[in-house]
């Protein structure tokens, strides 16, 4: 079952002798219950894929299936509640909210889907314990050193239980032993036949932790990688 | 969403003080100003404000403003006696003779001469003594901000001689006058003693104090004698305003205020709005991180409007507050009594500061709008 099956993918940027194509016709896929990996050299169109299949880009043309939605009927409101309950976000520089603290970050999410402050404040206090964060709830960013602000801002990606995880480089700024934690953390997201976790990478080391990798470039999807999955050892 | 505004608000300490001070000093300087402006432009009409039992003014057709005097003939005021609903017409003498203490201190004064006989247009505000004692002979009621003048540091005390044209007379009453344009010592005294104090002149009569009948309005009595007599009659409250208008006319204070008032509104809008702006321009990650989690523009507008009209409404208040506190400390000096905070400044300022902070928010909207979310993967 596809979490997002995308055929014949155009984009670019800018016109006439300005213009670059980001994306030449790109074909991919992504299974649920896996991590799949993008990755490839830089200026590849590694990001402009992820934030196609975020919805946070048109495709200029071919087709793009998502959670069993069709991305170009949706209109822009729709596109919003459909980000909004469906997709979470890791970033490579985290993008936490500089003025608010550990627990209020993660609870943004759900504060933006409308559920009460208190409420949300309270299950991201509980998804935070779960990431070893219990005791830094109160603790601003810049209080936090960099494995934690990904801790958190995976604890914000998954809080509003989304069905698809697009991450960006997010062990770019983490030293190994840290980086594993994050993309365990992320793989166990991963394996349940409902989600998926898609996670575009520079950082070979951790390659390790894919289902499936597409490797990427100029454009394209250029190979798939197959790996096996053994859910039970998982 | 509301909290998540207004923790990003107050998140950058320096930046939201800078706001909030940048409105609160424009605030202060508006209402600082436009109230300064309005207070001393009323001050122009201070002495015919003072005059509370008459309500219409004739004098020659040329004159413009109060301290514009040619004096009229004392037949006019049998003439303007004759005009039909009319119920009275006293005279009254303004003119500036120099006053001089025991220690040779002096001053230019305003003094006011009024009816002997009725005693119309004496002051009504006494700090000491009565103005009825104006009946005795070579007497005058001094203003208290001319009395600080002429007897620096000294107590208030009636009785105490001040030579008026090589006259002698006695100080029978201290007066709370309106504060005049220029800060000069205001006396009153009987008509008949007040040009003597000036010097004599052929003609004498400044004003003809009137008051209509019951049943006509002092417009309608100031038609009448400008039909009847051919002299120029106001109400007191057209006369204070062609005051007000003279100066405004004639004079570099509307100018010198405008400027100043301008340089104000241009400081304010550009500062407040560059640093509201620079905010937002610095907070467009945390904004498009939120545009990705799918919060509609329609949102994130409210999130800028709540936070430009948050720091406007804070900086206004402290501005207000400053602005009251100044003129709460310098309504009480001599030379600035008199000026206060004007609920009309507080009201344009207040209106001037909401454009401000609607225009600083409209750019920053601007670009929030045009942001697109896609640009939080950017490094």
């Amino acid at each position: 079952m596809y979490a997002v099956d995308c055929t014949g993918i155009q984009k670019s940027f800018g016109t006439a002798e300005a213009r670059v194509d980001a994306l030449r016709e790109a074909d991919f896929t992504a299974r649920l219950g896996e991590l799949t990996f993008i990755a490839g050299p830089s200026g590849c169109g590694k990001t402009t894929l992820i934030s196609v299949v975020a919805g946070l880009l048109d495709a200029d043309a071919g087709t793009l299936n998502v959670l069993n939605t069709q991305m170009s009927d949706l209109s822009e409101r729709e596109r919003l509640a459909f980000r909004r309950e469906n997709v979470g976000f890791v970033f490579q520089q985290y993008n936490l909210l500089p003025a608010l603290t550990a627990v209020e970050n993660v609870a943004v999410p759900l504060l933006v889907a409308g559920v009460k402050r208190r409420q949300a404040i309270d299950r991201a206090a509980a998804l935070l314990g779960r990431v070893d964060l219990g005791s830094r709830l109160a603790a601003l960013p810049s209080q936090l050193s960099g494995g934690q602000q990904q801790r958190v801002a995976l604890a914000r990606a998954l809080i509003h239980d989304p069905k698809l995880v697009v991450c960006d480089e997010p062990t770019a700024a983490l030293d190994h032993k840290t980086g594993d934690a994050v993309m365990t953390m992320l793989a166990t997201h991963a394996l349940s036949d409902d989600r998926a976790v898609i996670v575009v990478t520079h950082d070979s080391r951790m390659l390790r932790f894919a289902h499936r990798i597409a490797h990427m470039d100029d454009g394209r999807i250029v190979r798939t990688e197959e790996r096996p999955i053994d859910k039970e050892a998982a | 969403m509301t909290f998540v505004a207004l923790r990003m608000l107050t998140g950058d300490r320096a930046k939201y003080l800078g706001l909030v001070f940048a409105i609160a000093f424009c605030t202060f300087l508006l209402e600082n100003q436009t109230s300064i402006f309005a207070g001393i432009l009323s001050r122009t009409g201070s002495q015919i404000a003072d005059v509370t039992d008459a309500s219409v003014w004739v004098m020659d057709p040329k004159t413009e403003y109060f301290e514009q005097t040619k004096p009229l003939k004392e037949t006019d005021l049998t003439r303007v006696r004759g005009v039909e609903g009319l119920a009275w017409a006293v005279r009254l003498f303004k003119g500036n003779p120099v006053a001089k203490t025991e220690t040779g201190k002096f001053a230019v004064t305003f003094m006011i001469g009024i009816d002997d006989a009725t005693l119309v247009g004496a002051p009504r505000k006494m700090l000491m003594g009565r103005w009825e004692d104006l009946r005795a002979p070579n007497s005058v009621v001094l203003d208290y901000a001319g009395y600080r003048l002429l007897y620096p540091g000294e107590a208030y005390r009636l009785g105490r001689s001040i030579e008026l044209n090589d006259r002698r007379v006695t100080i029978v009453g201290i007066s709370d006058p309106g504060a005049p344009f220029v800060s000069l010592p205001v006396m009153h005294a009987r008509y008949s003693e007040a040009v003597q104090f000036q010097g004599r002149e052929r003609k004498q009569l400044s004003y003809v104090l009137a008051q209509p009948v019951a049943g006509v309005t002092p417009e309608e009595l100031c038609a009448r004698i400008t039909n009847a007599t051919g002299l120029r009659a106001r109400t007191t409250s057209q006369f204070r305003w062609d005051s007000v208008r003279y100066y405004l006319k004639n004079t570099g204070i509307p100018v010198n205020f405008g400027i100043t008032i301008t340089i104000a509104l241009i400081v304010g809008t550009v500062v407040a709005g560059q640093t509201f702006y620079l905010f937002t321009v610095d907070n467009l990650r945390q904004f498009g991180t939120l545009k990705a989690m799918g919060v509609s523009n329609a949102k994130l507008i409210g999130m800028i409007l709540l936070q430009a009209l948050l720091v406007g409404a804070i900086g206004f208040a402290l501005g207000t507050a400053m602005g009251a506190t100044f003129f709460e400390i310098f309504r009480h000096k001599v030379a600035t009594r008199a000026l206060v905070l004007m609920w009309q400044s507080v009201a344009i300022t207040g209106a001037c500061m909401f454009f401000v902070v609607l225009l600083a928010s409209l750019l920053s909207i601007r670009r929030v709008l045009v942001l697109e979310a896609a640009t939080v993967f950017r490094g």
